[in-house]
C-alpha cells in the first residue's frame, strides 16, 4: 500500500511539473512561431535565441501588484484562477503516456490514475474548467468580463455535445471507457499494414473532436471569451500579476491536455507503428513509447499554434451556427454510420 | 456590401469551400511557407538599417574646406514650419562675406520636412542619414554649429541625390 502511494505521488509530481514546464515552453514557442509566420524575429534577447524569455515573463508576473477591483466579489475573484488551473492540471491524470514501465523491480502503469471510466472523467473535468472562466467574468463586476464569461459558458455547452458524441464513436469501436485499453485497441493493424489508429477509423469523429477541442481550450478561431478587440481581454480583464498568470498558464496547460487526449483517442497514443518487430528490451520499449507519445503531442501542439495564426476569429453567431447546425448533425450522423457498420461487421 | 445593402459576391462558394477543411489546409500551407521566408525586422543594435539617399534624417550643415557653406541668408529659418532654426549672421573676410555666427536647430521641434534643404540657395543645409537622436534634456536637444557641421565627403550621396532629383 505504501509503495503504491509513493509511486502515485512521484508520478503526480513528474506529470504536474512537466505539464507546467511544457506550458511555459509553449508560450515561448507560440511567440516565436507567430513571429516567424509574420516575417518577424520574435523574442530573441533573453538568453540564447531568447530561450529564457518565458523565465523573464514568469518573474515579471510574480512581481506585479495584485489588483482587485473595488466592486469585485473578492472571494470568487480569488477562487476563479485556482479552479481554472487545477482543472487544467487534473485532467491529465488519466492520460496514459506509455503502457507499463518496470523500474527497480516494480511494474507500474504510465498514468497517474487508472480510472475505469477515464473518458467520462476527462469530459467531466473539461466542463468544470468553464466554471473558472465564468466565475472570473462574473466576479470582476465588469461588463466586458461578464460578456466573456457568458460567451464561454454558451460556447462550452454547444461544443461539449459534439465532443461527447465524437468520443462515443471511439468508444463503440474500442468497447471500453478505459483510456489505456483504447490505446491498446489502436495497436493492431488494418489489412496488415495500416495502424488501426482511430483517425483512420473515425476521420469525421477526429475532425469534430479536434474542432470541439479548439473551442474547449478557447483557442483561435474560437477564442471568443477573451476576444481582445471586442472584449478588451474578456474574462481576465480585471486580473493582474500571479492570478492573471494562472489563467494564462491554465490556457496553455489546457492545450497540452487537449493535445494529449487527441493523441490518446485518435492518434494511437504511445503506439509507434512497427516498433514491436524491433525486438527491444521491455525497458527500452517503455522509453520508446513515452517518446512517441511526446512527439505526437508536440505535433498536435504545433498544429494548435499554427492554426491560431492562420484562421481569423469566428463571429459569435457563426460560432453558434457551426456548433449546433454543422458539428452536432455531423457528429450524430457519424455515430449512426459507425453503429451500422459495426452491426454489419459483427453479424 | 452593395449600394442597396445586399451582400454581393463575385462568385458563390463551392461545396468544398463551404466545408472549411480544404480552405483551412490552404491557409496552413500559406502560413507555414511564410515561416521560412527572410525576416523584415532587424536585430537592431547589432544590425542597423542603412537608409537610402532619399532618406530625410537630421538636418546638418555642409562643411567645405573647413568652413560652412552657409551665408546666413536666413531662408531656412524663415521657411521652417516648426520654427526650429535660429540663424545669426556676421561678416567674414572670405569670398562669401557673410557667415552664421550662431546656427541652432532645436531637434525637439524639427519635423524632418526637409523644407530648409529645399529652400537653401547654397546647398548648405541638407538632410543626413542619421536617425538615432536621443536627448536627456530640452537643452541638450538644441544642436549648435559644432554638432551640425559635417564634412562634405560624408554627404556626397545626398548632394548627388539632390542634384539629380530636385
Amino acid at each position: 500500500m505504501g509503495t503504491v502511494l509513493l509511486v502515485s505521488v512521484i508520478k503526480f509530481l513528474i506529470f504536474v511539473l512537466s505539464i507546467l514546464t511544457t506550458a511555459i515552453i509553449l508560450v515561448y514557442l507560440e511567440r516565436r512561431i507567430s513571429a516567424f509566420i509574420q516575417n518577424r524575429l520574435g523574442p530573441n534577447r533573453v538568453g540564447p535565441f531568447g530561450l529564457l524569455q518565458p523565465v523573464a515573463d514568469v518573474v515579471k508576473l510574480l512581481l506585479k501588484e495584485d489588483i482587485v477591483p473595488r466592486n469585485a466579489y473578492k472571494a470568487i475573484h480569488d477562487l476563479a484562477p485556482i479552479i481554472s488551473i487545477s482543472v487544467a492540471l487534473s485532467t491529465f491524470a488519466v492520460v496514459p503516456i506509455g503502457d507499463t514501465i518496470e523500474l527497480f523491480g516494480y511494474t507500474t502503469k504510465l498514468m497517474i490514475a487508472d480510472v475505469n471510466v477515464g473518458i467520462m472523467y476527462i469530459l467531466a473535468m473539461t466542463s468544470m474548467g468553464v466554471y473558472g472562466i465564468t466565475l472570473a467574468g462574473w466576479s470582476s463586476n465588469n461588463k466586458y468580463s461578464l460578456l466573456g464569461g457568458l460567451r464561454s459558458s454558451a460556447q462550452m455547452i454547444s461544443y461539449e455535445l459534439s465532443m461527447g458524441l465524437a468520443v462515443i464513436g471511439v468508444l463503440m469501436i474500442a468497447g471500453t471507457l478505459r483510456l489505456d485499453r483504447i490505446v491498446l485497441h489502436q495497436t493492431t493493424y488494418l489489412g496488415g499494414w495500416l495502424p488501426a489508429w482511430n483517425i483512420f477509423l473515425q476521420p469525421v469523429g477526429f475532425i469534430t473532436f479536434v474542432t470541439a477541442a479548439f473551442a474547449e481550450t478557447n483557442r483561435l478561431p474560437f477564442d471568443l471569451p477573451e476576444a481582445e478587440p471586442e472584449l478588451v481581454g474578456g474574462y481576465h480583464t480585471e486580473y493582474t500579476g500571479l492570478k492573471f498568470g494562472l489563467f494564462f498558464l491554465s490556457e496553455y496547460a489546457n492545450m497540452v491536455t487537449a493535445s494529449a487526449v487527441i493523441t490518446t483517442l485518435f492518434l494511437g497514443g504511445w503506439h509507434l507503428p512497427y516498433a514491436e518487430s524491433l525486438g527491444l528490451s521491455p525497458f527500452a520499449v517503455s522509453i520508446l513509447q513515452v517518446l512517441t507519445f511526446l512527439a505526437k503531442v508536440a505535433v498536435v501542439l504545433l498544429f494548435f499554434i499554427v492554426i491560431r495564426w492562420t484562421l481569423p476569429r469566428f463571429r459569435y453567431d457563426q460560432l453558434m451556427d457551426i456548433g449546433w447546425k454543422f458539428m452536432l448533425p455531423i457528429a450524430i450522423a457519424n455515430l449512426l454510420a459507425t453503429g451500422v457498420v459495426l452491426l454489419l461487421l459483427n453479424s | 456590401m452593395g449600394s442597396n445593402g445586399k451582400i454581393t459576391r463575385s462568385k458563390d462558394l463551392t461545396f468544398l469551400e463551404r466545408m472549411y477543411i480544404t480552405e483551412i489546409v490552404k491557409g496552413l500551407r500559406l502560413t507555414i511557407s511564410q515561416m521560412f521566408k527572410p525576416k523584415f525586422t532587424y536585430r537592431y543594435p547589432e544590425e542597423r538599417f542603412e537608409p537610402a539617399e532619399s532618406f530625410r534624417g537630421r538636418p546638418v550643415l555642409v562643411e567645405e574646406n573647413g568652413v560652412e557653406r552657409c551665408v546666413a541668408c536666413g531662408l531656412c529659418s524663415r521657411v521652417c514650419p516648426a520654427l526650429a532654426i535660429e540663424v545669426q549672421a556676421s561678416e567674414t573676410e572670405l569670398e562669401k562675406e557673410r557667415y552664421p555666427i550662431k546656427f541652432e536647430i532645436n531637434m525637439v521641434r524639427c519635423i524632418f520636412c526637409g523644407f530648409c534643404e529645399e529652400v537653401c540657395p547654397e546647398e548648405a543645409i541638407v538632410m543626413s542619414n542619421e536617425y538615432e537622436l536621443v536627448f536627456s534634456s530640452q537643452e541638450e536637444a538644441v544642436f549648435g554649429k559644432e554638432k551640425l557641421l559635417t564634412p562634405m565627403e560624408k554627404l556626397r550621396g545626398r548632394l548627388e541625390f539632390l542634384r539629380n532629383h530636385r
